[in-house]
């Protein structure tokens, strides 16, 4: 006989109101603020919590070495398992994953899984580039990184130029009708976008996401936790990692093979045959608008070359067939170590019908994408509005 | 076998602090030569102060003022005096319970030798004389030969001008080595010849060369010359100016793929408009004297590469 696991739920979400700089705030007063906004949705006191996860950017990006230890007292750790999660951009998203896992297998019952970053007090440009004896300085920061990948795919997939415009004026505009985005552009107009200064060209500046303050947090739970659950919770339908490395002979920049994969794993955990289909919306990592059509192929939402037509066409409006970051994503707020979470978190208020403003209509089941170093770590989840059937 | 190359790396930032009411009082307090605690649930009084309870996780914001005399609690002796250290000699570790206080602060302690230092001592606070809110506006503690003193009594934390944030620079000190396979490959470029490995296994040819096949997980030591012309098979044009790179904008950061390589590397063009500068376009390393490294690829005049040629290693 096998042993199934514990279905997981989502009973509790809590963000902070995403800022350039949280000034007011140490790291711990920033961390303890979305746990307690997690622990108020869900009506739970610290003493309910069996064990917390946490996850932050690469220690060079601010310079806490220890989060687990430092941040112990303020998400109320004392006598509990507490336990880091790494891996760079995509750590929010494996942070609720290892969460996850730990309901998943009724090693715990209730779990707190926090992640966070003050970008102001540092300087995530620096952290990307460190004076390694003997390398040849070419560049900083991640702008140049993954711009000559953006370039790869307009030539692969003929995408006319002005897509990468569409996605950010669509994610800016989302991200007014969410109270805790960090950028509230009022006057964005598709012009503005196009005129904006290009940095790494083909990349614009306001095709680039901003540095932000701020954290995530949920709180998970197995069924006896969802039936005391005084909203609907959110359901875990499937969840998976996938890694791969930085650069070898056959790497896919556009395409990752570990992208594919886990999306294909995520899918079948969930008995997802056609996700355009079967999917009402998606929260996935897009720090640089083109990376939007470029992992909705990866993710099997369009056809190898199709990703910019769903994007030109409106498909991923919000008031589109498939939204895509109605949250505002990663393009509007950008606490990298909360970012993957904030994905996670945002998949999960639109099945539960509480996002508000952003809400997609009759949202049943939406994924939280992340990724992360030279797009080799991938994090991803599918919750259902519905307890998973099998 | 080639000279295995070593450099120091130091790897330094002057990250900054918001401090959070608790922590801004207690630094303030410093400066103002007042030591702040903070009050638990239970009565306890924490110094330093924290921002939640340790034991119940409730929020703490019931300040008190403590005494600048204490008992050493334990301590280790300091032999050798390190860079950012106190006193600029050997010292002694302390931690010292401050009268009305429940727990231990660490700090250093002024005396010539492990012999003057013992459990259970009676110390008090040396200030520095020029303060602005730090942990080192303790300069010290030193002997004191005075009973217990101060119980903790209440304090409002408010103080003129509070220091609200502080700044914490991090430093690590490295020796750094690319290790075998790079450290080859360094010395071959800059004799002028580009050297890659290639996997027993897949046959891929790497440039620069890891020493080992990522996708195989087998050692590589086949040495294969590869180059010196390429084609550009990515890139983006920079218009921002990257701190301590000094190159003139815009330029072009082109990934390059070697003749005989499986994998593009990466160089900057020049000789060409930057606006001109294509997939596909053949290119050449240029050197100049005594560099490590090709200062720039310029194109060879060749045509261009068919696409075909290279979409795989885009």
């Amino acid at each position: 006989m096998s042993v199934t696991k514990e279905p997981v739920a989502v009973v509790g979400i809590g963000q902070t109101k995403h800022v350039a700089a949280r000034k007011d705030v140490s790291i711990a007063g920033l961390v303890r603020e979305a746990a307690q906004r997690a622990l108020q949705d869900a009506q739970l006191t610290w003493a309910d919590i069996d064990a917390v996860v946490i996850g932050k950017a690469p220690d060079f990006f601010e310079g806490v070495m220890m989060p687990e230890l430092y941040l112990a007292d303020a998400l109320g750790a004392v006598g509990k398992p507490m336990l880091r999660v790494h891996t760079a951009g995509s750590v929010g998203g494996s942070t609720a994953l290892v969460a996850s896992k730990l309901v998943a297998s009724r090693v715990h019952k209730t779990v707190l899984t926090l992640a966070f970053e003050k970008q102001s007090e540092s300087n995530a440009m620096w952290g990307l580039s460190l004076p390694v004896p003997f390398q040849q300085p070419l560049l900083a920061g991640a702008g140049g990184f993954f711009a000559p990948h953006v370039r790869a795919y307009m030539r692969r997939t003929g995408a006319p130029d002005h897509i990468g415009s569409l996605v950010a004026y669509k994610d800016r505009r989302n991200a007014l009708k969410n109270p805790y985005a960090h950028l509230h552009e009022k006057d964005i107009t598709l012009e503005k976008v196009q005129a904006s200064p290009m940095l790494w060209d083909p990349v614009r500046y306001s095709e680039t996401c901003p540095s932000s303050d701020g954290a995530c947090a949920m709180i998970l739970t197995d069924r006896e936790g969802a039936a005391r659950s005084p909203q609907a919770p959110a359901w875990v339908h499937g969840g998976a990692m996938r890694s791969e490395p930085t650069m070898f002979a056959g790497k896919d920049f556009v395409s990752p093979q570990a992208g594919k994969d886990c999306a294909a794993d995520v899918y079948q955990q969930a008995g997802i045959k056609d996700p355009r289909r079967e999917i009402d919306l998606a929260e996935i990592y897009v720090p640089f608008s083109w990376y939007e059509p470029m992992w909705l192929e990866n993710l099997g939402f369009a056809e190898e070359g199709e990703g910019w037509k769903l994007t030109e066409a409106g498909v991923t409006e919000l008031d589109g067939d498939l939204p895509i970051n109605p949250s505002g994503g990663v393009l509007s707020t950008n606490p990298i170590g909360a970012s993957g979470m904030i994905r996670f978190a945002e998949a999960a208020l639109q099945v539960r019908g509480q996002a508000g403003e952003h809400q997609v209509d009759g949202a049943r089941k939406a994924m939280g994408h992340a990724y992360g170093g030279g797009s080799q770590f991938f994090a991803m989840w599918l919750v259902g509005s519905e307890p998973p059937q099998n | 076998m080639p000279e295995l190359l070593k450099a120091p790396l130091v790897v330094e930032f002057p990250f900054t602090r918001s401090l959070g009411p608790v922590q801004s009082a207690f630094l303030t307090g410093l400066r103002e030569r007042t030591v702040l605690g903070v009050k638990t649930s239970d009565d306890k009084i924490l110094v330093p102060p924290v921002e939640y309870d340790p034991v119940t996780a409730d929020e703490l914001r019931d300040l008190v003022e403590v005494g600048a005399t204490g008992t050493v609690t334990t301590w280790a002796w300091n032999p050798e005096h390190r860079r950012g250290q106190p006193l600029g000699k050997p010292f002694a570790w302390i931690l010292v319970k401050l009268d009305g206080a429940d727990t231990a602060l660490l700090h250093a302690l002024d005396v010539d030798g492990p012999d003057a230092v013992h459990t259970g001592m009676r110390v008090r606070i040396r200030w520095a004389e020029e303060r602005t809110g730090a942990i080192t506006d303790i300069a010290c503690f030193e002997p004191y030969d005075g009973d217990e003193a101060s119980e903790a009594t209440p304090h409002d934390g408010e103080f003129e001008d509070k220091v609200s944030g502080i700044v914490a620079p991090a430093r690590l000190d490295y020796m750094y080595s690319p290790g075998r396979a790079a450290s080859a490959y360094i010395t071959s470029v800059a004799e002028r010849k580009m050297v890659g490995e290639r996997c027993p296994s897949c046959s891929k040819v790497y440039i620069p060369p890891r020493g080992a096949c990522p996708t195989c997980g087998v050692a590589t030591r086949e040495e294969v010359e590869v180059g010196p012309s390429g084609t550009v098979t990515t890139f983006c044009i920079v218009n921002v100016k990257a701190k301590n790179l000094d190159i003139e904008l815009p330029y072009v950061y082109a990934h390059i793929a070697l003749d005989g390589a499986d994998l593009a590397l990466h160089g900057r063009i020049a000789g060409i408009p930057y606006d001109q500068v294509r997939m596909g376009l053949r290119v050449e390393p240029v050197w100049t004297e005594g560099g490590r490294y090709p200062d720039h690829y310029r194109p060879t005049g060749e045509p261009d590469a068919d696409y075909d040629t290279y979409k795989e290693l885009v």
